[in-house]
């Protein structure tokens, strides 16, 4: 009992380890990548880590059918391949995936909404683990729901596999805008705050007194151009997740960087200019040279062009 | 050159990373952070510290705009503390894989020796420091494997080196920002206001 109540507090080892990770990840990229060759690409472009998966979110929109965990064998050859943390996809609720990945040895467990749910009531009691894991949120209430139940790090959801950014800067603006409110309610109007946020009042008040999440939070979802990673990042975005606008080029075909010398060049010049843009954020000039610099960008798709039933971001609860 | 308050300035490379935990605790250790992303904000600072992150991506950028010379010349001057992946930047020789790195501390260091995220650590032991055991955060934490004769060991785990001092470079594989107690981020500062020799 006692060890169980350690281990969720944020002055206990293990979510402070957990944390700790996630900090180490700030200001950096986080790397969408489908096998060796590409992992290689983002470990030497400058990414901070890599997210190992079968399909990125924009063949998964374009093929449908069930997205699953990656397969075991592709994840150990990633893991071998780079020197940087390696994260891994589990489905929404599924924790006997997220069981795997931790067997496996990744570093971080993305409990996603681009794959397919497993359950449309309950997350993964990430609380259970020893690996850290980040899940997605569009509010600051569904943050604080994960982060009670163990997330140590939260990415703001874009619609993932479109491109387009405009999901990504609506929900950042939204979580960012409900912590600002939180900071001026007094003790008696923060126990309705929770009501309201249907979040855990303890989190909540954390919130209220710092202004800012207890675990880091990161952008992911549509960013596809170095502008878009500074975009994100003056909105309040401590580090950022590039999920299809690397290594595509059409809706659902990949650059072969395995194959084309060009289109492997493509990719590397799209993954260094997003690097760069993320560390210098905030200078127009750097910016302007690196998006000189990108000899391509993938096509996208327009988000307001999709039906709610295509949606990935709804998922979650 | 000191700021008008007379705080030693220090940079804080912050190209990636855990570079706002050690401005914090440079501020509370009576320092004034600076946050360094270019080669030319070097300047007029009175030492800098390396933190921990990617080392990669660190080198990646590194590796533009003359910034890896300027860095050398830096760190040959004034004082310079690395913590994490900052520590592997200072080191002699990398290993694991093997890596460009600065190559001013006399040491050799493998990289993620200590296994992958599910192996990260807290600990707490006596170390050099006056004021009893200090707690040390190590999260895919590198290892000293060796260190020369000038470079003075001030904690260990497990027989290895964790904490290390030669003249005014500090290195660290655990993370000191990630904890409550500035022993050591007010050591580095010490080492502003006696500069002694490298070796």
């Amino acid at each position: 009992m006692s060890d169980s109540m350690e281990n969720k507090s944020f002055t206990g080892t293990g979510l402070r380890l957990k944390i700790g990770l996630a900090e180490m990840l700030k200001g950096g990229v986080i790397m969408d990548v489908m096998n060796v060759e590409q992992a290689r690409i983002a470990e030497e472009s400058g990414a901070t880590s890599v997210m190992a998966l079968e399909r990125v979110p924009a063949m998964i929109r374009a093929e449908g059918g069930v997205a699953r965990m990656a397969k075991p064998s592709l994840i150990k050859q990633i893991i071998q391949a780079v020197s940087i943390p390696v994260m891994a996809k589990a489905r929404i609720g599924h924790f006997a995936e997220a069981q795997i990945l931790q067997e496996l040895g990744v570093d971080f467990i993305d409990e996603s909404e681009v794959l397919t749910p497993a359950d449309e009531a309950h997350h993964i009691d990430k609380h259970a683990f020893t690996t850290p894991f980040v899940c997605g949120a569009r509010n600051l209430g569904e943050a604080l729901r994960r982060i009670a139940e163990g997330a140590a790090m939260i990415r703001t959801k874009g619609e993932a596999g479109t491109g387009d950014v405009v999901h990504a800067v609506q929900h950042m603006r939204q979580i960012t805008s409900e912590m600002r409110g939180l900071t001026v309610l007094t003790e008696q109007e923060l126990y309705k705050a929770a009501k309201d946020l249907q979040a855990p009042y303890e989190l909540v008040r954390m919130v209220a007194r710092t202004g800012k999440l207890p675990v880091p939070n990161f952008s992911a979802g549509g960013i596809a151009t170095p502008a878009d990673a500074s975009l994100m990042m003056q909105l309040g975005a401590e580090a950022i997740f590039v999920g299809s606008g690397i290594f595509m080029k059409e809706r659902a075909t990949p650059l072969d960087v395995e194959n084309d010398p060009k289109e492997r060049e493509e990719a590397v010049s799209r993954a260094k200019a997003i690097v760069m843009a993320t560390t210098h954020f905030k200078d127009p000039k750097i910016l302007a040279e690196v998006a000189e610099q990108v000899t391509g960008t993938m096509k996208g798709l327009a988000a307001a062009g999709l039906d709610e039933s295509q949606l990935l971001q709804t998922r979650g609860w | 050159m000191k700021s008008t308050g007379g705080l030693p300035r220090i940079g804080v490379l912050a190209i990636q990373g855990n570079f706002a935990s050690h401005a914090e605790a440079l501020t509370e250790a009576g320092a004034d952070p600076i946050e360094v992303r270019k080669p030319g904000e070097l300047a007029g600072l009175d030492g800098l510290i390396l933190p921990g992150g990617e080392s990669t991506t660190m080198l990646r950028f590194l590796e533009k705009l003359r910034f890896f010379d300027l860095l050398e010349e830096f760190c040959a001057e004034k004082p310079v503390f690395g913590t994490c992946a900052g520590a592997i930047l200072l080191a002699r020789e990398v290993r694991n894989p093997a890596q460009r790195s600065l190559g001013l501390l006399d040491a050799v260091v493998e990289r993620n020796a200590y296994g992958r995220q599910i192996d990260s650590a807290i600990l707490t032991a006596e170390t050099s420091l006056p004021g009893g055991p200090l707690e040390m955060v190590f999260i895919r934490a590198p290892r000293i494997l060796e260190t020369g004769p000038a470079v003075e060991v001030l904690a260990r785990r497990d027989g290895y080196a964790v904490l290390v001092r030669q003249g005014t470079l500090m290195a660290a594989t655990f993370h000191p920002e990630l904890s409550a107690d500035r022993r050591v981020h007010r050591l580095f500062v010490g080492t502003m206001a006696s500069p002694a020799p490298r070796k």
